[in-house]
């Protein structure tokens, strides 16, 4: 029943509804990582000889001090500058910027080459496992959430992997150089430099776990934002309506203004903290002076080392600058990661069977078998529940909101498995039909008929993909829709809109009912599926689907129950249990639960 | 609020354009503009500043300290004080350059979202229909950051440019033919990265574009997931997904070859620079011309300028994205048709009157939904509105609660035109209960209040009249429980029923339910129904209907038929007399009627058979 869904969901906290209940996967940044690379083995392809070009590219950043150490310690340690060998050394020194460079560039185009290959694979994975979900996965409230796993998500991941990755490796790469190289011409200036900028390395998770919650708040903000400005137009009528443009924008001017605040909160933290490095790199710098001059002094290094040593400080700045907002987006990348192999890690419960078996078309017949459901958590909506529906039989299911009808038929068609007994299809267990061979045979109309932003004819189409635009034609002519077809401004090419919206409540159930008969299933199931429709066109359906489902298995869950009068036989439901089964004729002539619908309802039809 | 500015003219490039929205910017807010730029100067000056401090450290400390094999103190002391003060000023510089052109972005988005979505609320319904919801988001969501996205890197430009004019001087007071090694090598930088930014743009927004398209069609794939399933084209979402995805990915892939090849070129020009500055620096030293300081000096300042010199081309590509963004919410803020109001207050006290003369509507120009319609309702009547899927009955209950103006002809209310009625006048007599209800992420109590001043008791007496007392005071908060976005945390008839006592609160003079009991169940709808009725002395009640238990309690009926008024009177005289009516409401009956002689027909045969 979709009420007893919507119950499960109140129960729901705002923290649950951000980790939907999909499995949380437990791994630490490090698993994650490892288990992302498994599922996407585009990502190690050539991995090696873009590292290879990852380290060349990086010893390009110090040609400039050598080339500086070089010049005035060999080019102009005489009198007179040593042209021929300043010339050869430049020359050496462009030849190295440009192959540097062009590794650069190599390495640049393989890496972005690999991720990207690899997060394609990802989100087209995660796409289908959402699909393969069971309805219980996919509810309401959940869907924006699993939209983010296969987009937002995997952006974050590709933006850690083409930029962050690549800056930790460059800066780690430079850093280690730059060491390197300075401990090479002085180790006692090495020391200095460490000195200085050891405290920033130790204190820049700090600034990072800031600045990350400072931007936290501003996604927040954001998020709130959107939701006010989206009632400001969703709810257009209704403010309209009550005259309550006043309150609306107080309201929109709340969140807009706070949204600013938080940004304006994290900007501050990240200008505050951002110079923070040229001020230790220029302490650096001086100490470096005043401590080289001396130690040069003493003869133990040359000009030309330390002012080479002045510039490799240069490289100290980069990548500790960039640090903090590297460290967030390797912070969001595992997130992203996380959650997205958090959807692949939920078992799809509701699966196509392994070796499943094809069922041949024709004549179907539906056996319940003891069967009992409760939704996880939740008390039993269904109980005991025992029928045979034979082939060709048409069967009305009645009852209150909430006595399980939505429940049978989700069951019936395989949305849910039940949490006890069984059910048959021509006496194969349900659980080991082939999906493909089910999907054909068996087609269920809900209630609410979703539909595609596309033509009116496209989405008729979209229950049998090779109907040509005769079949369609000819499928909403057999249902009696010609007419209403015809008042339509463009007929078949009429643009739905989206989720069908530019059409009635009405007419977009029209279109589902059309689009399940093109399917041309051996069992039709209609889940108030023309509930919207006005009494004269719903008439007319339902003779017209008596007409054309002859010889197929039918059920239909009718609030109105002029359905039930036309079916073979009506199961009526109360508390999760058939109460009462049988012909409309028979049921309705003694007391019971059938009997006090039908009065109340023929109350309703006449006056 | 952003001054208005005309649509520019296509004849004008994107530049041009461009600079005129960052001049909207720099006027509604000169001081933070001013006071980051002159930041953004201060950094700039000290970037240049740094380098002039390490050069006199090279030729007045360091060098000679080598030369003479001795170190002087107070020189040495100077140069390090030298370099950490243009350090902390340069600090200061770019604290203040990022705090002040922050804060500009987001004063300049705050003001864009106000504006627009005053206009959401100015704008008639009418507006709305033609727009669709996920457009109007976007216009003051991400239209409204590509719109002030080159404020950011703003201010650093500027302050680039103050850098560039300083070191330019500086060179050229160092050395003129130093100078020039500079004055190639830095427009070069400055002019790849436009080209650079030229090429990547257009890449970039496709990716963008794309990225979008990815996210919608998860959006309605996943919405849909029911539909998909039940039909088993699971596999054919996927690969409608696949595809798009994997344009994506060759997006991407584009993208990264473009800043693959630019990134190490711009990084290799100043380097290349250095090397030149070391070669032609040493020669101008063999003649004398300059110092070896100088050389540090000037080669030192390339290493510094390489990067910060970039930020001209962030803001030139941000361009032609904030051109469109700028564009988009302009079409907004321009758009015009707001809803003309008089001065005149309703005549009325108790129960309204409504006329409806000649009024006409239509959503697309050409195709109306409603014709020539003409009646009136009495004070105090209670009005079944019936026809068909599709004849126009929602379009008329707006006409009727002035959410939209009729494209010909007149509505009244007490005999004024509600044109001529003064603001507020209409929603102060008139409640609308729509088909498709709408709630806040509010409480129970300020979704049905929304900011009236009336009184918990009031609330509840509302509650009662609309079946929703029960389940409201089953709530864990009461009338303080938030119901969630939409009112997601409740059921679909509960949220009817909310819908319907924000409007018994209001104690219209004239109640509209356009369907509004179609999710609650027919024991409680009937409940309901004959609550209104037996209160409905004090307002005319106006029912969009198809059961025949609503239309019943009317005391009249308006039958349309494709967006004509076929018919109106009481019940059992359209039923008498108008054809289509009576198709319409008795059509279970008949079938019923049908059914049951079908049914005889069978039992004679079988009797015929038996006597035969």
């Amino acid at each position: 029943m979709t009420a007893a869904t919507e119950e499960t969901d109140t129960t729901e906290t705002a923290a649950d509804r951000t980790a939907p209940g999909l499995r949380a996967a437990e791994r630490t940044a490090l698993e994650t990582f490892r288990h992302g690379v498994r599922l996407s083995p585009e990502f190690r392809r050539g991995l090696a000889g873009t590292l290879v070009l990852a380290v060349l590219a990086t010893l390009g950043k110090v040609i400039v001090p050598v080339a500086v150490q070089q010049v005035i310690d060999r080019g102009l340690r005489g009198d007179v500058p040593d042209i021929p060998f300043i010339r050869n050394a430049v020359v050496l020194c462009a030849l190295a910027v440009l192959l540097t460079a062009l590794c650069g560039y190599l390495m640049n185009v393989r890496l972005y080459r690999s991720t990207e290959s690899g997060l394609a694979t990802l989100r087209g994975k995660g796409f289908r496992h959402v699909h393969d979900l069971s309805v219980l996965s996919q509810n309401s409230e959940r869907r924006g959430a699993l939209v983010s796993r296969v987009t937002g998500d995997v952006d974050q991941i590709s933006a850690f992997m083409q930029w962050g990755g690549m800056v930790v490796i460059v800066a780690c790469g430079q850093l280690l150089v730059a060491t390197t190289l300075m401990a090479v011409y002085s180790w006692q200036l090495t020391l200095i430099v460490w000195g200085c900028f050891l405290p920033v390395i130790i204190a820049l998770p700090r600034f990072q776990k800031l600045v990350a919650g400072a931007y936290i708040r501003v996604r927040e903000r954001a998020g709130e934002m959107l939701a006010a400005v989206s009632e400001s137009v969703v709810g257009s009528a209704v403010i309209r309506a009550h005259a309550t443009e006043d309150r609306t924008a107080e309201r929109i001017d709340r969140a807009v203004d706070a949204q600013r605040a938080a940004q304006t909160r994290a900007q501050k933290i990240v200008g505050f903290t951002f110079p923070i490095t040229e001020l230790v790199a220029a302490v650096a710098i001086a100490l470096v002076v005043v401590a080289g001059v001396v130690l040069g002094v003493g003869g133990s290094i040359s000009a030309g080392r330390l002012i080479a040593f002045l510039f490799l400080i240069t490289l100290f700045i980069s990548p500790l600058q960039t640090a903090t907002e590297v460290l967030n987006e390797a912070q969001n990348a595992i997130a992203g990661w996380r959650r997205i192999l958090g959807v692949l890690d939920t078992p799809a419960d509701v699966a196509d069977p392994v070796d499943g078996s094809t069922l041949p078309r024709g004549p179907i017949s539906v056996t319940f078998e003891d069967v009992g459901f409760a939704y996880p958590g939740g008390p039993p909506v269904l109980r005991e529940v025992s029928v045979d529906i034979p082939p060709r039989t048409r069967v009305a299911v009645v009852g209150e909101t909430g006595s399980g009808k939505t429940t049978f038929a989700k069951l019936l068609t395989r949305l849910m498995d039940p949490s006890s007994g069984r059910i048959l299809v021509d006496g194969v267990d349900l659980r080991r039909v082939r999906f493909s061979s089910l999907r054909e045979r068996v087609v269920m109309v809900p209630q609410d008929g979703f539909l595609f932003d596309a033509s009116l004819e496209d989405n008729v189409r979209f229950g049998r993909p090779s109907a040509t635009r005769a079949d369609v034609e000819r499928a909403l002519t057999e249902l009696g829709l010609a007419d209403w077809l015809e008042g339509l401004p463009a007929g078949l090419d009429t643009p739905v809109g989206q989720r069908g919206e530019s059409l009635s409540a009405g007419e977009r159930q029209l279109v589902a009912l059309a689009r399940a008969y093109l399917a041309d299933p051996d069992l039709l199931l209609l889940d108030e599926a023309t509930s919207a429709v006005d009494p004269a066109t719903e008439v007319r359906l339902a003779r017209a689907l008596e007409g054309v489902t002859r010889g197929r298995t039918a059920v239909s869950i009718a609030h109105r129950l002029s359905t039930a009068q036309a079916a073979d036989e009506v199961l009526v439901f109360q508390h999760g249990r058939i109460v009462q089964r049988g012909p409309h004729s028979v049921l309705v002539a003694e007391p019971g639960v059938y009997a006090d619908l039908y009065a109340s309802w023929t109350a309703g039809v006449t006056s | 609020m952003p001054a208005q500015e005309s649509p520019a003219g296509d004849s004008r490039s994107v530049m041009v354009r461009g600079f005129q929205v960052i001049g909207v910017a720099i006027r509604s807010e000169p001081w933070i503009f001013t006071a980051a730029v002159l930041a953004s100067a201060l950094y700039g000056g000290m970037t240049v500043g740094a380098s002039w401090a390490l050069g006199w450290a090279t030729d007045n400390a360091l060098l000679p300290a080598f030369r003479d094999g001795r170190t002087a103190a107070g020189t040495l002391t100077a140069a390090a004080l030298l370099i950490v003060g243009t350090a902390v000023l340069k600090a200061a510089g770019i604290m203040g350059r990022r705090i002040l052109a922050g804060i500009l972005q987001y004063r300049m988005q705050a003001h864009s979202r106000r504006a627009v979505t005053r206009q959401y609320l100015r704008l008639p319904l009418a507006w709305h229909h033609r727009h669709p919801t996920g457009q109007l988001l976007s216009n003051a969501n991400s239209d409204v950051e590509a719109a002030w996205a080159p404020l950011a890197p703003l201010p650093m430009a500027v302050g680039v440019i103050v850098m560039l004019v300083t070191a330019a001087v500086a060179i050229v007071l160092v050395d003129p033919i130093l100078a020039v090694v500079g004055f190639l090598i830095f427009p070069a930088v400055a002019v790849l990265n436009l080209v650079y930014q030229r090429r990547l743009s257009p890449l970039a927004m496709r990716a963008q574009q794309l990225r979008a398209e990815v996210s919608e069609i998860a959006h309605e794939s996943f919405d849909g997931a029911l539909v998909i399933k039940t039909l088993g084209r699971e596999d054919a979402e996927a690969a409608r997904f696949q595809a798009r995805a994997d344009a994506l990915r060759d997006a991407n892939i584009a993208v990264g070859r473009v800043r693959g090849l630019f990134d190490p070129l711009l990084e290799a020009l100043p380097t290349l620079g250095v090397l030149a500055v070391l070669l032609v620096g040493s020669v101008r030293l063999e003649s004398g011309g300059v110092a070896a300081g100088d050389l540090i000096q000037v080669a030192y300042l390339f290493t510094l300028l390489s990067f910060p010199i970039r930020a001209l081309g962030w803001v030139l590509a941000e361009l032609p994205r904030s051109v469109v963004g700028w564009t988009r919410v302009q079409d907004v803020l321009s758009a015009t048709g707001s809803m003309e109001y008089g001065s005149r207050n309703p005549e009325g006290t108790g129960p309204a009157r409504i006329d409806v003369e000649g009024a006409g509507y239509g959503y697309v120009p050409g195709a109306p939904v409603l014709r020539d319609v003409t009646f009136t309702i009495a004070p105090g009547r209670t009005v079944a509105i019936v026809g068909q899927t599709g004849s126009g009955k929602s379009t008329l209950t707006q006409l009727l609660a002035r959410l939209i103006d009729p494209d010909t002809g007149v509505v009244r209310l007490d005999g004024a035109d509600m044109r001529t009625l003064a603001k507020g006048a209409v929603s102060a007599s008139v409640a609308l209960v729509p088909q498709q209800t709408f709630l806040f992420d509010d409480s129970v109590r300020d979704n049905i209040a929304l900011g009236l001043d009336v009184p918990d008791e009031r609330i509840w007496e509302a509650l009662r009249l609309a079946q929703a007392d029960g389940f409201v005071s089953g709530l864990q908060a009461g009338l303080d429980t938030h119901v969630g976005e939409r009112g997601a945390t409740l059921s679909g008839g509960q949220r009817q029923r909310i819908a319907l006592a924000r409007a018994l609160v209001r104690r219209p003079r004239l109640l509209i339910l356009d369907d509004a009991t179609s999710s609650v169940d027919a024991q409680v709808e009937k409940r309901i129904l004959h609550g209104l009725r037996d209160g409905a002395g004090d307002s005319t009640v106006i029912v969009v209907a198809y059961r025949m238990a609503t239309i019943a309690l009317a005391d009249e009926v308006v039958y349309l038929e494709q967006g004509v008024v076929a018919d109106h009177g009481p019940h059992e005289r359209l039923l008498d007399r108008c054809r289509g009516y009576r198709d319409l409401v008795t059509a279970y009956e008949r079938e019923e009627a049908e059914r049951a002689a079908l049914e005889a027909d069978e039992d004679e045969d079988e009797d015929e058979e038996i006597v035969a």
